[in-house]
């Protein structure tokens, strides 16, 4: 479909200070499409805590982002260590962050239910010591 | 409440963003947790904060945060600084610990958002 624009980025592993580049650049391309600010808003939101759990707990991987008229839709892909138990992980407070991460701000456990609240639609897959996909839909309208 | 307003209330300088002082604040979260930042979700807000990393411009750009202030006599660095300038994000410092400097602001009418619920 000619209306749609798939977008790739590489997030890079343990480069803690570039995490977020990728949902800042789709944050400012959705800004000039002229998407409605509280969309941009939960698809920013959403798509960096998902990017910043590729860098702190797995080694970076790839995110595709395809925008069409309707929807919003993100795919985080990882080859991480896989997460083992995606119930208990997605508990508020559940979080295996080391403390350096916790200085950093980050390892509250939040991650995954903003990621849950701010998205339309969202589905893990995930497979112990092969990686992480996280699949992300925002709906461009209400 | 302005920017300008909290600027003076805090006894807070400005680091980045003495040019939007006027802007209007309606609400206010205070944390070192970015994701318990995210998880809070208004429009036109300040956050106040003891963490000074990258990382915090950066969570205040995806939720359009216009307003960061730094406890604790925080400074942020250069890379920091020049985020916020390209985000047309103030930067505040005030020598308030947290509990103080949300305290004095609350006092005079800048509330949170509602209760945490999942
Ligand atoms: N991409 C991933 N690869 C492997 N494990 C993950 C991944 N994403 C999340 N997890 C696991 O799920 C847990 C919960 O994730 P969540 O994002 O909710 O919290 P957190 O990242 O630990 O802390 P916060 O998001 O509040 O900074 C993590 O601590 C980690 O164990
Ligand atoms: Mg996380």
């Amino acid at each position: 479909m000619s209306d749609t624009i798939t977008m790739t980025y590489e997030v890079p592993a343990d480069d803690f200070t570039r995490a977020g580049e990728a949902s800042s650049n789709v944050k400012s391309k959705l800004k000039k499409m002229g998407v409605d600010p509280d969309i941009i808003r939960k698809v920013s939101i959403a798509m960096y805590e998902g990017e910043i759990n590729m860098v702190i707990h797995a080694c970076g991987g790839t995110i595709d982002v395809i925008i069409s008229p309707e929807e919003i839709e993100m795919i985080l892909k990882d080859q991480g260590p896989g997460i083992e138990n995606i119930e208990l992980a997605m508990q508020a407070g559940y979080s295996t962050a080391p403390d350096n991460i916790r200085t950093l701000g980050f390892g509250a456990g939040m991650g995954l239910p903003n990621m849950k609240k701010y998205s339309d639609e969202m589905n893990i897959e995930s497979v112990l010591g092969v990686g992480t996909t996280v699949t992300m839909k925002v709906k461009m309208f209400e | 409440m302005t920017i300008d307003n909290i600027k003076e209330i805090l006894g807070a300088s400005y680091i980045v963003g003495e040019e939007w002082k006027d802007r209007e604040v309606h609400t206010a979260c205070g944390s070192d947790m970015m994701s318990d930042v995210l998880a809070f979700m208004k429009d036109q807000s300040v956050l106040l904060t003891g963490l000074c990393n990258l990382q915090v411009i950066r969570t205040c750009e995806m939720m359009d945060i216009i307003c960061i202030v730094f406890v604790r006599g925080k400074l942020p660095d250069d890379a920091m600084i020049n985020m916020a300038k390209e985000k047309e994000i103030a930067i505040l410092s005030t020598g308030h610990r947290m509990f103080s400097a949300c305290g004095v602001l609350y006092e005079k009418g800048l509330t949170g958002g509602p209760t945490y619920r999942e």
